[in-house]
């Protein structure tokens, strides 16, 4: 066992409790948490395996900006735990069958045998010039530039989604439209009135009435 | 010597403790799309330790892209919750039965 072996396995212990804690704790904001532990486990093991750029991303853009939009929408919502937590434990049984089915079979599948150190050796170190990120980039500008170009509108269409969804007009919002401030006329607003003097002394009243009208 | 099957088989544990979470917790729909997102996590996993273990940076690649559907997934389906939230004050999924289905 060398050191890295060491934490690997510890890594993976700790992404095993946050998976099983997130699952299984009552309140959602502890299962947010949670999940950001099992995030920040996981680029660690993505460090192990010289993804660097990948995991630095993970933790910028899972545990930056997607736990935190998390965070926000569980502490905003009032859920009712009781009755969200009720029959919990009833499909624990089917659960760990599919699930223990579906772990068994990749196992005996991908386990040692096949795919152990000794069929798939650890490719040589790479030279310690060598960037992860510039080779990432490089393919990505190059051989991948249409899905990349796809990715940036599916991330646009994401934005516009979510502002659409949940924008909604306010019932005591006192918003007016520019455009119809815009083009209002001055018939629109002002309506002249005739009224009849009522003596020889007042036609500057008249006069003054007007005018305020007009403002 | 960890070689790439304990990564292999660490993302399959990972996929099943998931898959264990939404048979456990089909009521809440908050812990559904965590679970979502654990599933994709361990997909990733599994990509990346093929792309060490076999030397082609393509793995790495598809986790960007996955990265970002799923960036965008989880943004949509947190909007839609509060969306469902506002119109009928509950997110139990007893209770979401509009439809009749």
């Amino acid at each position: 066992m060398i050191f890295q072996d060491y934490v690997f396995y510890a890594l993976a212990v700790i992404l095993l409790f946050a998976g099983l804690r997130v699952i299984t704790t009552r309140n959602p904001v502890h299962a947010a948490l949670f999940l950001v532990l099992a995030f920040f486990t996981a680029a660690g093991i993505w460090l192990l395996l010289e993804a660097e750029f990948l995991a630095i991303t993970l933790v910028l853009v899972y545990v930056g900006a997607v736990m935190v939009l998390f965070l926000f929408v569980v502490m905003m919502l009032d859920i009712n735990i009781e009755r969200v937590r009720q029959g919990f434990w009833e499909a624990i049984v089917p659960g760990t069958i599919v699930g223990g089915l579906i772990c068994a079979e990749m196992i005996m599948i991908l386990g040692v045998k096949h795919f152990g150190p000794d069929q798939i050796a650890a490719p040589a170190p790479k030279p310690a010039d060598y960037s992860n990120t510039a080779e990432l980039g490089r393919q990505i500008y190059t051989d991948y530039l249409l899905p990349f170009e796809l990715a940036s509108v599916v991330l646009l269409v994401a934005i516009v989604a979510a502002i659409a969804l949940t924008l909604r007009q306010r019932k005591d919002s006192k918003y007016i439209s520019p455009s119809d401030q815009i083009n209002i006329r001055r018939e629109d607003r002002i309506r002249m009135v005739n009224l009849r003097s009522e003596g020889e002394t007042q036609p500057r009243a008249e006069e003054t009435l007007e005018k305020r009208e007009e403002i | 010597m960890v070689g790439l099957s304990h990564y292999l088989i660490l993302a399959s544990l990972l996929f099943a403790i998931s898959v264990l979470g939404i048979f456990l917790n089909r009521k809440n729909v908050i812990i559904l799309l965590m679970a979502i997102e654990l599933m994709l996590l361990a997909v990733n996993l599994n990509f990346i330790a093929f792309s060490h273990y076999l030397g082609d940076t393509a793995g790495q690649i598809f986790v960007f892209f996955i990265l970002t559907v799923a960036a965008a997934e989880s943004a949509i389906g947190l909007a839609i919750l509060v969306l469902v939230f506002r119109s009928m004050q509950t997110i139990n999924v007893d209770d979401l039965d509009n439809l009749k289905g």
